[in-house]
This record gives C-alpha cells, structure tokens and sequence, in this order.
C-alpha cells in the first residue's frame, strides 16, 4: 500500500483534501461553460424557429432518451455507493460498483449509437447532409444539427468519463484508497455526476417538446 | 473667429473626412467632444503624476525606515466615490447622446429611395427599383433619403462610406438597412470593412450622389452615365422587355407585371371578393391569420406572401397560392409593392378602370406553397416577429437568386412574440 | 583554560531554487512554481518575438498601396497569424504564468501552489499547443483574422483546424492555470491572512483566473464548432441550411471580450503592486482598487456586445451593452486615479519600473478613453472594423500590457535573480518603447479617422504617408524592446549583484531572499498585517512576519 504523499506546501491532510475538492468543482465549473456555449446556441435556434424546431423534437424518439437518462441516474447511483463500500473498507465491493458504472457507462454509449444509427438511416443529419423526408423545415435541421453537436460533445465526455473509471477501478483494486483517505475516488465520482447532470439537461430540452 | 472655422480646423486636426451626410454633422460634433475630453484627460492624469513624481521624488530619506504616519493616509472614500460618480455621469451622458444618434442612424424615414445591393467576393452590386443594376458604383438622389437594403451572396461584408460616417455589416441569409441623406451631389468612396478573403482590400465601390434633374436623366436613360462613364450593365428587366419607348411609372409596372404573373387570376384591384384578398385596402391594412394571431400589411408581410405564402396565412382564405420565389424579380416586386400601396384608400366596390384580363378561378400551375420550378439552394427569408416594426423589404432574394429547394424554410417565432436579438 | 571563542550555530543558508538541482531534467521535471515561470517566461517571449516578426513583416508590406514584399493571401495570413500568436501565445498568458506563478505564492507565504504537477502540465500543454499552432502556421496557416468570424471560416481555402486545435490546447493550459491561481487563493494564504490585507498583485491575478476559468471553455467551444464547420461542413453557422452567422460572433465575443480584460487585469495587479512599492506608501486606496478588480472582473463578462454594433443587432441590445461598456469604464478609471492620488507624498525612487509605470498610465488612460468612445454608439459607426480599432487595443494591449509586463521585468528582475540590471540602459529602452509605440500607433488613430478599414493589403494611396510613419515606428518599437532585453539577458550573467529587498518593499515576496530558496521561506511566515503599511520599518515586518 503506498502512502499518500502530502505536497510540500500543505499543512496536513486535511488542507490537501480541501484544497482538491475545491478545484474539481472550479473544474466542473468550467465544464459547465463549455456546455453553457451550446445551450446558448440551441436557445437561439429555438426562438428563431419554434414551431418546426419543436415538431423535430417530436419526431426524437423519447424511448432512447429516457432509457439513457435512467442508466445515468443508476450509474451515478453505484459510483456514489462505491465511495460508501471504500468507507466501510470493502474493497470488492467498491471495484464491484465501480465496474457496474463503467457498464452502464458504455450501455448509454451503446443505446446512443443505436439512436445514431436510427437517425442515419432517417437522414436526420446535421447541416447540408439532412434530408429529413417528413420535415423538410429549416427548423428541424437546425434541431438535429444542434442535437448531434450536443450529444456528440457529452457522449465525448461520456467516453472520457469511463476511462476514468477504467483508472479509478485500477486504484480502488491496488488498495490505493483507505476508509480514511479517498479523496481520488471522490473526485472522480463528481467528475461522473457532472456528466449526469449534463445529461438530466439535455434530455428535456433534446426529447420533451 | 466663428463655431463653423473653429470645428472645420478641428475637423482637419483630427483627420476626419468631409461631412457628407446629414447625420455626420452631428456624429462629428459628439466625436470631437469626446476625443477632445480624452487628450485632456490623459494629459492631465499624464502630468498630475509627472508633477508628483518629481515633487515627491526620493530624496536620500532611508526607505528601510518607517515613514510618518501622515505620510501613508488614504484618500477618503468620498473622494473615490465623487470621482466614480462624475466619470460615470460623463460617459452616460456621451452613451445618452451617441445612443440618440444611432437610433436615428438606424431607423429609416418614411418615403425613401430605396436600393438593393449585394455584396459578394469582392464586388458591390445594386439594383434599383426601376430595373437598372450597376455594378461598383451606386447613383443615389441627393437631399432626399436613401434606404439601402444589402445582404451578401456568401460571407460577411461590410457596407462602409467613411464621408457618411455610416457602415453596415452585410450578412448572407438575411437583410440589414442603411438609410442616408447626402445635402449636395458628389463622389464618395464605399470600403468593404469585414474581412472577406483574398480581395477583401479592393472589395470598393463609388456612391455617386446626382442633384435632381441629373438624377432623373440617369434614370431615365438608365445607362448610369452623367458627366462620368459609368460601368454598369443592362440587364433586361420586364420594363425593356415589354417594350415601352417612354419610362413607365412604377405603378402601372406594377399593373403589368400582376397581369402577367397570373396575380389577378385570385387577386382583385377594386375591392371585390374573390380566391385571394383583394389588394384595395389591403397595404397597411391588420390581417388576421390562420392559426391566431394578426399581422400589419406591410412591405414585408407582402413580399412574403409572395415568396413564402403560407408562412403567414390571411385568415379565411383557400390555401392555394404558389410561392413566387424566384419567379419575381426585385424589380418586379417592388413594383407590385407600389401598385398595392397605390390602392391603400380604395374601399369596397370602388372600380377602377384597368385594361387587364378578367381573373380567372384557377390559380396558376405548381404545387401548393411550392415553387415551381427545379431548385437550387437559397438563402432563407428573413424570421420576423409579429407587428415588430421592420424594415420594408424584409423577405426580398437578392436580386439574381436561384430559387428553392423542396425544403420549406418556415419561419416561426415563440407564443410569447419573442425575438432573438439579431431579428429585425 | 584558555577561553574558546564561542561557537554560533548558524544555519547554512539555503540554496536559492536556481542552484537547489541541476540538469536539463531538473527543470524540465520541476514542480518548482518559481522555475516554471521561468520555463514560461521563456516560451513566452519567444512567442513575442515569433508575434513581433510578423508585425514587422506585415507592417513592411503596409509601407507602399500596393505589393511591396507579399502578395494578398501572404499578408491575409501573416495578420491572422498576428493576431493568434500575440493573443493566444503571448498576452494571455504572459503576466499569469510568469509572474503569477513566481510572485503568488510568495505574496501567500506559501511553499507552492495548490497543484505543483498541474502547474507543469499547463506548461507542457502550452508547449504542444504551440508546436500545434506553429505547425499549422507552417502548413500555410490560416487567414480568417484571429477572430475566425463565419462564414468564412468555414468556406477559406487556408488550413484553419490545426491553428483551432492549437488554440484549443493553450485554452485548456490556461485553465489549468487559473484553476491553480484560484485553489492556491483560497486554500493557501498564510496563517492572519485576511482577504482584506491580501496583496493587490495576488488579488489581480484572482480576479484573472475566475474569468480564465469562465470565459476560456466558451473559446474552447466556438473554436470547436469553427473547426467542425471547416473540417465536416456541418453548417452549425451556415445560412444556406438556417445557421445564422451572428450567432458564432455572439459566443466567440463572450470570450474574447473577458479576455481582453484577462490580458490588462494583471498588468494592473503589477501596477498595483509597483506604485505602492516604489512611492514607498499604502496605495491611496486599497478598497478601491479590490472592487475595481472585482468589478471588472463580474461586468466584464456582460459587455460583448459592443463588438457587434454594426453586426445587425437590434438598437435595444445595442444599448443595453453601450451602457455596460460605459459602467466597466469607470472602474479603470477608478484604479487609474488611485494609482496617481498614490503618488503623493510618497518617496518615489525614480527607476526604470517608475518609467513604465508613467508610459503605462499615458497610454492606458487614452487608449481606454478611446474605448468609452467605442462604447459611444454612433462613434462607433464610422469606427468599426477600421484601424481606429486596431491603434485603440494597441494602446491598451500594447501601451498597457506590455508596458507592464516590461515593468514587472524590471521590477522583480533583482527578486527573481539576485542582480540588478543597468538602470541606464533600462531608461533608454523604456523611454524608446514609448516613443515607438507613439509613433507606431498614434498614426493608426488618424488612419481610422479617415476610414482606412483594418485587415486591408491594399489601400487609397492618400493613407500612405501615415502607414509609413506607423512602419517607421513599427521598427523603433522593435529595435527598443530588443535593447530591453538584451540588458535584461546581460544583467543575468554579469548584473551587479542587488539584495534581498532592493526597493524596500514592505509587500511579502520581499521577505524572503533574491533569488529566494526552493521553498520560499525557510519557516512558513505569518502574514497578519498589512502588506503595504510604510509607517512600518522592514524590521518591524520581517520581525512580526517570520518569528515563530
């Protein structure tokens, strides 16, 4: 078991820890922004468009979304409970989780390629490559150009999102993190409810009309 | 010495161009205020902190020492509020001033000369409402005002007359306006001021301004020629093409072309009901729509009723018109604009004498809301708001435009009527 | 017995963090804050230089009408080019990670920042985001301008997405940065810190990092959907399929205007820092210049608009930002008197920092002003897009940032490096920085006045004589910073050696030795008064700041 080091310039732990936890939510913070500048465009093209951009909304199948969205909700739901197994020391079971959110991590990436899939075979495409026989609006290419951007972009971070845990579980498995000391695996399980919640703000705005 | 010596040496110190333009008076009056408050400024600030620097320069006292407790006062807070509430109260009052004039500067009179022009890799095109075109020079009337209509073929440029003062950006997909008054005849120069490519730095046009009676013998000769060669081309327009020897006012044009378009198969001139609303009484007039709503009849509800028929639907009428996008040139359009405004005080069965072929029932050939011809692909009219005030030929092709491909650009705005920020 | 003498025991002195390790892997594996500045200051000023080339290429061509060394898309290019290198490579991060990272932690009394090993990930980061953008420039490089406004980003024939994903990176350095500066604030002050007796550099650099770490991911995501649009033909921009091209203006502007702020707020958290210092008195108000930076930092987030008064925006968005524009003002203005009210009755050591500080306050006081003529609407018309523009953020990057950054050079050259660099030679270069720039810059304000639109190969020959005394100035300019830093190279090896506290600062980095030991202090300080009270002597401080 490798001892955690404390940098040179911390008092204790405690200081470290803090000063850890404070910097991933500034880093969250910046992820949101990033998110922020597509959320601004879509409201954009909304407002410019209504009507045909709300009838494309319609024609999304909800069914994919909404499974996604519970497979996120589960999956943040085991990441939090391994950060508890690590508090009761129970190491298997925290690896056990961890791995359980990786695979409802790649489940979602799955269930959107399918959607992917679907919306290929409908010509439901971003910019000049849609051609949506049933809504031959602008609107609705404005719709589906942003929804792939967006989606694209978060299943990006989804991507990002497993590897981590890929890392997290290699961590958890080598002992790295102690009933005391696991501030690596809290982070990274914020890290994961980021991409939750960024996803709890597409769905609606992406599948509800 | 008198104000008007005193502000053309200013005018001359400070570089600026001849005032050509009747807004540019008083664009220059608040320019010279302003700078003239920053030299002083910073002079000021410059040798306040020169005079202090030299005044209070070190003088062998050791520094390692502490100084005197009066030497290490602060300035007390109503001094730094004084001094934030006055430079506030100068820079709103010159925001209250410069935001008067550009709100003047944008919105239009009544009553202009309008112009259309487009912008493109790297040339400026204008087409006037009476059929000429030009290229790189656009003649203009003098001391009336002048509303260009501009939008760009492919990136943005921007519409600069630096002896106006005034610039515009030009953005493809949409329409933007510019309005002016140039008092006397003269040549100015037109710079392209967005960045558009490799030829963006010859991207330069002439605005020609022409006293009255040159102006009207440009237009009537058309060839664009006073006392300078002109390089503008003739097209053919429906007014060479029907052959008319003598100048045609815009309304019979107007009359011409609604005759030949197939307009007066479902519209009528002297208020009688029949497939389409009649267009006596109609300009100006508050349209209801089909889905709720109403809509004032203005330029820009008309030429989208042209061009996108069923975007804004007249409330109790068959759906059946065709969109004439790409079959009506600007010219054109304007003319049927004038021959509407021309009826606006008709009422009811009032009969005006045309000789024009009795409106047959079944409208002209092509699909419902579908252009009728082979598409290529086209810049979408422009997405407007109910009863925003708008300038008048929102909705217009750039002249020369190919039509449209099958997919229909509708445009809609939110129920609570509101816009994005970009919309006019 | 014979008396022996008595023995002290003294305790070796440190070796200062230059001489602490040694080797190429020493440095290029640091997690020294004070020898990653250094790793930066490097690259930094080689991308001044690489931006200054390009400067003097383009203004040589400005020098006739028509060709004079390049042909159109040559010139098209080197000004993107420019811009991208000057902005992205050198001003951003120029006063942060240099001076941020040397001085920050020691204004906190710290031992480090918050994340050593992030701190030198933001440099390797900046590295690769150079050598991507270099490599993009040498594959031919783009000509969109350093703005990429669309369409034409999307449709230039030039190779935009390497530049794009180099800028791309150096966003997510400069994050990293700001996200470090930001923990280190909070996390890491000295035991009696109170955010109220902070020192004014540390509060400057603060209010840079909320904005770095804001405002950058927006650049990140206009700049990704630039490259999208470019690479796939997406059209997320392209009205030919319903985009609308004011809209990237809109989200790249909600950077790019906090940037601009990101790029002068630090060089007025080292003004900050120099006046009080070397007028040896408390800054005439330190509340002020606290909520002008905070001020600055939160309204300059809601003024971008201003860049887009000609763009086609209605009259009400229009004003709602001239407004704005005007309320950020003021609170420039507000730092500007404070700094000169500080001046009196002070002692001021006449030195070359006092000299970029006297050029700082000319040139940023009316370049800003000529910024509150911006914000004034109608001005603005006739203004936009032409080189009224270029010489009125000159004058604030240039004639404020710069200067600065030239300031602190010298101000915290004896701090970083133990020598003092020739005070003659400096004062010569300061005063020929500032008259090149005048000569270079004063002209384009005069340009713009008669309309010369920015961006422009060719122009009407009546602009010539103007741009020809820009060029001259241009090559003055360049010639006065080559001076500056050969003294400054000169004085590293062969400077006179200066002491711990040359200008008698009583502010914290002081406290420790020039050049100071690899952890700063020896013991962990405790830094309870107030960094800028001269009534003190420098014993009376050492004494309260480093007793146990």
């Amino acid at each position: 078991m490798r001892a955690h080091s404390l940098g040179e310039q911390y008092a204790d732990f405690a200081q470290q820890d803090h000063a850890l936890k404070l910097g991933m939510w500034v880093f969250l913070a910046s992820e949101l922004l990033l998110f922020a500048a597509l959320f601004a465009l879509y409201a954009a093209y909304r407002t410019m468009y209504g009507d045909d951009f709300r009838e494309a909304i319609a024609h999304n199948t909800l069914a994919y979304g909404t499974v996604n969205m519970y497979v996120l909700l589960c999956s943040s739901f085991t990441v939090a409970l391994s950060v508890w197994a690590v508090r009761q020391s129970r190491r298997v079971l925290a690896v056990v989780l961890l791995l359980s959110t990786m695979a409802l991590g790649i489940a979602f990436l799955v269930i959107k390629l399918l959607e992917y899939a679907e919306h290929f075979r409908e010509r439901a495409l971003p910019g000049p490559y849609f051609h949506m026989a049933e809504l031959p609006t602008f609107g609705a290419n404005r719709f589906f150009t942003m929804y792939w951007v967006m989606t694209g972009v978060h299943a990006f971070h989804v991507t990002g999102g497993v590897c981590l845990l890929g890392w997290l579980v290699h961590r958890t498995w080598s002992g790295h993190y102690t009933a005391a000391h696991h501030t690596g695996l809290e982070l990274g399980t914020m890290y994961w409810h980021l991409i939750d919640i960024i996803w709890i703000f597409l769905w609606p705005i992406l599948y509800l009309a | 010495m008198n104000p008007a010596t005193v502000t053309n040496w200013l005018r001359t110190m400070l570089f600026l161009p001849p005032e050509s333009s009747s807004v540019a008076a008083s664009i220059d009056h608040l320019h010279m205020f302003v700078i003239l408050t920053t030299m002083i400024g910073s002079a000021g600030i410059g040798l306040m902190a020169l005079l202090f620097i030299l005044r209070y320069r070190h003088r062998g006292e050791d520094l390692a020492a502490g100084r005197a407790p009066e030497t290490q006062k602060t300035t007390p807070a109503w001094v730094e509020w004084g001094i934030a509430g006055g430079l506030f109260s100068l820079f709103f009052a010159w925001w209250v001033i410069g935001f008067g004039q550009y709100v003047r500067v944008r919105v239009a009179p009544e009553d202009t000369y309008d112009v259309y022009v487009t912008g493109k890799q790297w040339m400026w095109k204008f087409a006037y409402p009476d059929g000429h075109h030009s290229i790189s020079r656009i003649y203009v009337p003098a001391g009336r005002p002048v509303k260009l209509i501009l939008t760009s073929r492919d990136v943005i440029h921007s519409f600069f007359v630096p002896d106006f003062r005034l610039k515009q950006d030009v953005i493809p997909g949409r329409y933007t306006t510019l309005w002016f008054e140039a008092p006397s005849p003269g040549h100015h120069e037109i710079l392209c001021a967005e960045y558009c490519g490799a030829n963006h730095s010859t991207m330069r046009a002439e605005l020609v301004v022409l006293g009255p009676t040159d102006f009207a013998r440009w237009l009537q000769r058309g060839d664009g020629s006073t006392t300078t060669p002109s390089p503008a081309r003739q097209e053919p327009t429906i007014a060479t093409e029907l052959g008319p020897s003598q100048p045609m006012s815009l309304v019979r044009l107007g009359e011409a072309v609604a005759a030949q378009q197939g307009c007066l198969r479902c519209h009528t001139l002297d208020g009688s009901p029949h497939i389409g609303p009649t267009w006596a009484g109609l300009y100006g007039a508050k349209i209801p729509l089909q889905g709720g709503g109403e809509l004032t009849a203005d330029e820009a509800y008309l030429t989208e009723s042209m061009m996108d028929p069923l975007a804004h639907h007249h409330a109790g009428f068959q759906t059946v018109m065709p969109s004439y996008l790409g079959r009506l040139r600007p010219p054109e359009v304007a003319a049927l604009l004038a021959l509407i405004k021309s009826l606006r005080e008709v009422r009811g069965q009032d009969v005006r004498e045309l000789s024009l072929p009795p409106p047959e029932v079944t409208p002209p050939a092509g699909a419902i809301g579908q252009p009728t011809q082979p598409s290529l692909p086209l810049l979408q009219p422009i997405p407007r708001g109910p009863d925003a005030p708008l300038p008048a030929t929102q909705g217009l092709p750039p002249p020369g435009a190919q039509p449209w491909p099958p997919m229909r650009g509708r445009v809609d705005v939110g129920a609570d009527g509101v816009q994005g920020d970009e919309k006019r | 017995m014979s008396a022996e003498p008595a023995t002290e025991v003294v305790a070796a002195p440190l070796p200062n963090y230059l001489e602490a390790e040694s080797g190429v892997a020493s440095w290029l594996n640091t997690r020294d804050h004070k020898r990653i500045a250094l790793l930066f200051y490097v690259s930094v000023l080689s991308m001044f230089a690489l931006g200054g080339v390009f400067a003097l290429a383009l203004r040589t061509e400005l020098l006739t009408p028509e060709r004079t060394v390049m042909d159109a898309m040559t010139y098209n290019r080197m000004f993107t080019l420019h811009g991208v290198t000057m902005v992205w490579l050198f001003l951003i991060p120029s006063i942060p990670t240099v001076f941020g990272n040397f001085i920050l932690p020691m204004q906190l009394g710290a031992r480090d920042l918050a994340f050593p090993k992030l701190n030198l990930i933001s440099w390797y980061l900046y590295v690769l985001g150079a050598i991507v953008t270099i490599a993009g420039m040498f594959a031919g490089g783009t000509d969109t301008g350093w703005t990429f406004y669309t369409p034409y980003s999307d449709s230039t024939p030039t190779r935009v997405v390497p530049v794009v994903i180099g800028i791309f990176i150096l966003g997510i350095s400069s994050i990293f940065t700001g996200l470090n500066f930001i923990i280190s604030v909070h996390t890491l002050r000295a035991r009696g810190m109170k955010w109220s007796t902070m020192p004014l550099f540390t509060w400057a650099i603060y209010g840079t990092s909320i904005m770095l770490v804001l405002a950058t991911p927006v650049l990140g995501m206009a700049l990704a959907l630039v490259g999208l649009d470019h690479a796939l033909a997406l059209g997320i921009f392209d009205p030919s399929v319903g985009g609308d091209p004011v809209l990237f203006q809109h989200i790249f502007w909600f950077y790019s205007h906090p940037a601009v702020y990101i790029m002068i707020l630090p060089a007025m958290g080292v003004i900050s820092e120099m006046v009080p210092t070397l007028s040896h008195r408390r800054p005439a108000s330190y509340t002020a210049i606290v909520v002008s930076t905070i001020g600055i930092a939160v309204v300059g987030f809601l003024t971008w608009g201003h860049h887009l008064f000609t763009a086609g925006i209605s009259e009400l968005d229009a004003g709602f930002f001239g407004v704005l524009s005007m309320f950020v003002a003021v609170f420039s203005a507000i730092k500007v008197f404070t700094w000169t009210l500080t001046l009196r009755r002070g002692s001021i050591l006449i030195t070359t920092p006092i000299l970029y500080f006297f050029s700082f306050l000319f040139l940023f006081v009316f370049g800003g002003m000529t910024g509150v003529a911006l914000a004034t609407q109608s001005l603005d018309i006739h203004w936009q897009d032409t080189y009224f523009i270029v010489a009125h953020f000159h004058f604030i990057m240039v004639g404020g940032s710069v200067t600065a950054f030239l300031g602190a050079a010298h101000y915290w050259f004896p701090k970083m490096f133990g020598r003092m660099y020739n005070e003659r030679v400096g004062t010569v270069g300061a005063i020929a920085v500032f008259m090149g720039f005048c000569l270079t810059f004063i002209p384009q304000f005069l340009l713009g006045n008669l309309g010369m639109p920015r961006r422009y190969y060719s122009y009407p020959a009546h602009f010539q004589w103007l741009h020809v005394l820009s060029t001259g100035g241009a090559f003055l300019l360049g010639g006065a910073l080559l001076l500056t830093l050969t003294n400054l190279l000169f004085a590293l090896k062969w400077g006179p050696r200066a002491g711990d506290n040359p200008w008698a600062s009583r502010s914290f980095e002081w406290l420790t030795t020039s050049p100071p030991p690899k952890h700063n202090f020896a013991t962990t300080p405790r830094l309870d008064y107030d960094p800028y009270d001269y009534s003190l002597s420098e014993e009376e401080c050492r004494a309260r700041a480093l007793a146990r």
